[in-house]
């Protein structure tokens, strides 16, 4: 279940350094792609990047929470389309257009989770399904906001302080900041006491609500801190686009952040980040030697369902496990 | 005259209704008794939809080409169940939505690459006119056509389901999967034979509507959604529920394509009404869902005994 308990010992110290390592290789990756003239692998890493942010908002409710979302875009794409609204309308101020971003797909949670939370099991998938085709369509028929066009934003919030969005490296600093908020966000959660009955539920709603906890609303919190990480993705991915379509929000993109989540590793702190990354870059790889290349990324993935069902994290972590000559067992599911 | 508009209208939400129920009836199957999430099931119909044009050019007839599609796409259905999907019964939701959500990308790309991204699928020269149904009030011919194969094939399932041993089967395994298991049922493979009946519907609507619609990849996912909303205001895993569902959300897509823009332009300028009525209609049909859900969880004919 990787990141929830505290590990003991040895294996801290090398969650430390395993941290560092990676956290200096996040820093020095732009500067290295900018050397070697490669700008576009910044924006690359940057687009993966939102997509972890996406990834890991849907793994903590999906994961964590056990709440299968099948309608997380909608928190995507109201992000999305609070900044480059807000942006049409002559607000380019980030520091407000973010914060409304997030409290809008904050607002939108509370509303869909206050109606789908009462169901469960399939009929969750399903209705969560149902409210993000609604905002579809309803997006789609908003003709003074681009309608099935899409909506242009000609300039990119503005954080002030010199911090230029267009610039590919100042971009990336702030999506990297992002990221490591919202993973540490996670991570402090799930720690708390909030998490713990979070993950009660999970594994027993029915006991957790006999012990007396009201799971109805740590279920309600859960699932609006999911939407406003969702619309901070969506915040960014209007500004490197510099545009946003409805398809954000169609049914294919939930099913994309869902495949994302259980390629990573469902319930983990890294799944979200992982599988983004790894679908993402399967897919830019693929796509340079064919037009096809949703047929072997199609391949891929299904060879992961049948071999690899604890996703990229269990398979990583089976790898270290052998390597260590230490036998496996425990997780989830 | 609205009389009349209305009337043509229910025609053709009754005729979008039955083609969703053809897809919905297999998938509510698949759903009922092996508790199984198949987002590939929208595939099937794109399959079907290709492979009839494909037989339509080879054949030149539409008929021989529709009639050599179905058996076609079922035994494409059967194998697919007997290869892979088998293997993923046993596995959580999320493994299922990932698995099948994989084969969407292989299933589209395949038919790319065989077929390309679209193909041409006229309706017959016969049925390409009208029909004077009531005085003033001209009905395509084809489809009253669709309608009819609609009609027919429904009656057919329900005989299947209701009179027939194998109907009994499936029945017992959607109520209580594990009782018929212990009673001897083999589930393993009627549900092959299932998925084939499935597979073989899919591509009968996959058929009937690709000279309406268009014959392109990506068909499937657009309805293959519809579908399961379908389900799940009929109710998992019955029959009835998903022809009762179907009719429903038929009826209120054709009313918000047509009839409801209509309404707007009384009271809204028309470019606005003309914008506003597909929106509505298709948010309607998934306030529709969420109704439902939210007043009867199990939806309207809950099969789980």
């Amino acid at each position: 279940m990787g990141a929830v308990p505290s590990p003991a010992g040895g294996a801290r110290v090398g969650a430390i350094v395993g941290l560092l390592v990676l956290a200096v290789a996040a820093i020095a990756y732009p500067f290295v792609m900018r050397a070697l003239d490669a700008e576009f692998y910044i924006s690359v890493a940057s687009r993966i990047l939102i997509y972890g942010i996406a990834a890991t908002s849907l793994n903590l409710l999906l994961g964590y929470g056990g709440l299968v979302s099948f309608g997380h875009a909608a928190f995507f794409g109201i992000g999305a389309y609070a900044v480059g609204i807000m942006i049409t309308e002559g607000v380019v101020s980030g520091w407000l257009g973010f914060p409304v971003a997030m409290g809008t797909a904050a607002l939108a949670a509370a509303a869909i989770g206050a109606v789908s939370l009462r169901t469960r099991g399939v009929y969750f998938i399903m209705i969560t399904l149902a409210f993000a085709q609604m905002l579809f369509y309803l997006v789609n028929s908003v003709k003074a906001y681009g309608g099935d066009e899409g909506l242009n934003i000609k300039v990119r919030s503005d954080f002030g302080f010199g911090l230029n969005l267009k610039d590919d490296l100042n971009f990336y600093f702030v999506v990297l900041a992002c990221l490591a908020g919202s993973l540490l966000l996670v991570y402090r959660l799930m720690r708390s006491r909030f998490g713990r009955v979070v993950l009660a539920m999970r594994d027993d709603d029915a006991r957790a609500e006999a012990i007396g906890f009201p799971t109805f609303r740590y279920k309600l919190i859960l699932f609006v801190i999911g939407g406003a990480l969702g619309g901070l993705a969506g915040a960014l991915t209007v500004n490197q686009q510099n545009y946003v379509n409805p398809n954000v929000l169609h049914w294919t993109q939930s099913g994309t952040l869902m495949v994302m989540v259980i390629l990573g590793g469902v319930g983990t702190l890294w799944g979200g980040v992982l599988g983004a990354a790894a679908l993402l870059v399967l897919e830019e790889v693929v796509a340079a030697y064919t037009v096809h290349w949703q047929f072997y990324v199609g391949w891929v993935l299904l060879l992961i369902v049948l071999f690899a069902p604890r996703g990229l994290v269990g398979l990583m972590g089976g790898l270290l496990r052998s390597i260590r000559g230490r036998d496996g067992g425990g997780g989830q599911r | 005259m609205t009389g009349l508009l209305l009337l043509e209208q229910s025609l053709n939400g009754l005729q979008f209704g039955l083609m969703l129920f053809l897809l919905a009836a297999g998938l509510t199957l698949v759903f009922g008794i092996m508790d199984m999430i198949n987002l590939a099931h929208g595939s099937l119909y794109m399959v079907g939809a290709f492979l009839a044009a494909w037989f339509v050019e080879l054949t030149g007839s539409f008929v021989i080409g529709v009639l050599l599609a179905i058996p076609t796409a079922a035994a494409f259905g059967m194998l697919l169940e007997a290869t892979l999907l088998r293997s993923l019964y046993a596995r959580d939701h999320l493994a299922q939505v990932l698995a099948t959500f994989a084969l969407i990308l292989i299933i589209n790309e395949s038919v790319r690459m065989i077929w390309g991204s679209d193909m041409p699928l006229s309706a017959p020269a016969a049925l390409s006119g009208p029909v004077e149904l009531l005085p003033g009030l001209y009905y395509p011919a084809y489809r009253l056509v669709i309608i009819a194969v609609g009609l027919a094939l429904a009656l057919l399932l329900f005989l299947l389901v209701t009179k027939t041993r194998m109907g009994a089967l499936v029945r017992a395994g959607a109520s209580n999967r594990e009782m018929a298991m212990a009673m001897g049922v083999d589930i393993r493979s009627l549900f092959t034979v299932v998925f084939g009946i499935g597979a073989a519907l899919c591509a009968v609507a996959g058929a009937m509507l690709g000279p309406l619609l268009a014959v392109q990849v990506g068909m499937g996912e657009s309805i293959l959604i519809l579908a399961f909303v379908v389900i799940v205001i009929g109710g998992i895993g019955s029959i009835r529920g998903a022809l009762v569902g179907s009719l429903l959300v038929g009826f209120v897509d054709t009313a918000g394509r047509t009839v409801l823009p209509h309404l707007f332009r009384e009271f809204l300028p028309p470019q606005l009404a003309s914008a506003a009525g597909p929106a509505v209609g298709s948010i309607m049909i998934y306030v529709l869902m969420a109704v439902v859900l939210f007043v009867r969880p199990q939806g309207l004919f809950p099969a789980r005994g």
